[in-house]
């Protein structure tokens, strides 16, 4: 992969500047080459990696294992981009063995996601049957750990 | 009778007494306690050991795999290290005779001195250097012999240099690159030359390559492979950087047979072999570490990039190091010394750099800053030594 876009997943607010210091560019460069990568639709966005457990009133998520009727033309596609566009689904995968669509869900309580899960997804013409699982603890997201890792402990001068 | 009171000073040898103080532990004492220390003094990775091969390692404990091991070290590991060997150094080490697993490449000096070193044999090396090379060589009873490197030539030995420090009692030349402090390397036709120059004047090489690993460009150039120079060369590797297992305390020597079994007698009655931990991780580190080092070597890659840019718009004249974690730019513009540049910058903005001449006189007017660090401090320690300048 692209360097440039390693050091974007581990830091999207990394200034332009430093940015091109460490991959031996200019900023024009590194401008040029971001504004690429997003009208290609490789770059979709730049979020914030958040330990919600640790908002003082957060979102419930679950993991949906969906089973669903492939289509003859468009697979999955069709009912995949369908329920993509329910705002609660935050992502949404497809998946090899015994279910086809992983989703994780978000709402603002248990019961919200249960009545989601039931009103909303289950009747989809094309479900054939839905499994929940509710999120209770992040120990890593997108690759971030979400407790901190041990202070420097080395030695502050050694040879 | 006379009865003689001796104080434990008076017990100590003499060799040992006259080996004076290492000038970064000076800096060490300096820094150490100091709250809030943004410190480009650490030749250490800052990586976590990667979690499979600690994770290894701790299985093996859970095991009960706590025992000596060969002397020599675990067949496994000596195996892998054949290998290893062969991929990236092109050299055909065989694994029974030719490598000794050691405490880290630092026992592997020591060994490689006392088993070939007479009293009185003189060991070319070149500074600046890694702290413990003169001490080392005088602990062995050889005589140290400094040879310069400079800016002019990004640090590289020169034979010419070399030429003019050479003696008849003259026995071994020493190497480190890519280089602790300077961050230099060599390029094929350097160590060709050496090569050359330890023939013609019959001297034993040991080549210290432990930062072979953070090699960034110009590719890797060794001096094991170099065939005609088998039989006179001890060649040093370990674990540390590569693999960020400083505290393994892993490294190896490849050498001929005869002076693999001359080591193997000092290892053998000092030490009886490498910590057993240790060799498991090792072995995991060879057999499914590759990735782990190629990630980091990227992130040193583009640390190097951004310190080395920040210093020379800064107006600090720095060359850029093909290898290793340092660079080492000179603050002669500033007009203070490489001393009174690091006690100021430590004192006035909490920013730690060993002076050059802690790494030999011709380190003089140069400062070693480590990016063994993450990029928050070295971003922050560049805004801090830029104001430093700006306000001198």
């Amino acid at each position: 992969m692209d360097p440039l876009l390693d050091l974007l997943k581990k830091n999207a607010r990394e200034p332009d500047a430093i940015l091109a210091k460490e991959l031996a560019t200019t900023e024009e460069d590194i401008r040029a080459r971001i504004a690429a990568y997003e009208a290609e639709g490789v770059i979709r966005g730049f979020q914030a990696v958040l330990n919600t457990d640790r908002l003082e009133s957060c979102d419930v998520r679950a993991v949906i294992e969906l089973r669903i009727r492939p289509e003859r033309e468009g697979g999955f596609d069709r009912i995949a981009n369908r329920i993509g566009k329910f705002p609660q689904v935050e992502s949404m995968f497809l998946m090899s063995g015994g279910f086809d669509l992983l989703l994780i869900v978000k709402g603002k309580s248990l019961q919200e996601v249960a009545n989601f899960v039931s009103a909303r997804l289950a009747p989809l013409d094309g479900v054939l049957s839905t499994a929940t699982h509710f999120m209770l603890k992040t120990y890593k997201d997108q690759g971030v750990l979400m407790e901190s890792e041990p202070h420097d402990d080395r030695l502050q001068v050694c040879p | 009778m006379t009865t003689v009171s001796k104080s434990a000073r008076d017990f100590i040898a003499p060799h040992l007494r006259d080996i004076p103080k290492s000038g970064i532990r000076d800096f060490f004492d300096i820094v150490a306690g100091r709250k809030d220390v943004i410190s480009l003094g650490i030749g250490e990775p800052d990586f976590q050991t990667p979690w499979h091969i600690r994770e290894k390692a701790i299985a093996s404990i859970e095991r009960g795999v706590t025992r000596y091991t060969s002397n020599l070290g675990t067949p496994e590991l000596r195996q892998a290290l054949t290998d290893y060997m062969r991929a990236s150094f092109h050299t055909a080490y065989d694994w029974k005779t030719e490598i000794l697993v050691t405490v880290g490449v630092s026992e592997a000096f020591d060994i490689a001195l006392r088993a070939v070193l007479s009293p009185g044999d003189e060991v070319l090396y070149h500074e600046p250097c890694f702290v413990a090379y003169a001490p080392l060589i005088r602990m062995a009873h050889g005589v140290p012999v400094a040879v310069n490197t400079f800016r002019k030539d990004d640090f590289r030995l020169t034979v010419s240099e070399l030429e003019k420090k050479v003696t008849p009692r003259t026995r071994v030349l020493l190497l480190n690159f890519p280089n602790n402090p300077t961050g230099a390397t060599l390029d094929k036709a350097d160590t060709e030359a050496l090569a050359d120059f330890a023939i013609r004047h019959d001297l034993l090489v040991i080549s210290d390559e432990v930062y072979s690993e953070l090699t960034y460009e110009g590719g890797r150039h060794s001096m094991a492979a170099i065939p005609r120079l088998r039989e006179r060369l001890i060649f040093l590797n370990g674990f540390s950087k590569a693999w960020s297992m400083t505290g393994f305390r892993l490294g190896y020597v490849c050498a001929p047979a005869p002076l693999t079994d001359a080591m193997m007698k000092i290892h053998q009655y000092c030490m009886m072999c490498a910590s057993s931990t240790g060799q498991i991780a090792g072995l995991e580190a060879l057999r499914h570490g590759e990735a782990d080092i190629a990630e980091m070597r990227e992130s040193y890659h583009q640390r190097r990039n951004f310190v080395v840019a920040s210093l020379n718009e800064m107006g600090l004249d720095c060359f850029m190091p093909r290898g290793a974690f340092y660079v080492f730019p000179s603050i002669e513009s500033t007009g203070l010394t490489s001393q009174e540049f690091a006690l100021r910058l430590l004192n006035e903005r909490n920013v730690a750099c060993v002076p050059g001449t802690a790494f030999g006189a011709c380190g003089a007017g140069f400062l070693r800053c480590a990016y063994a660090t993450g990029m928050d401090q070295l971003k922050e320690a560049m805004d801090r030594i830029s104001d430093f300048i700006t306000k001198l």
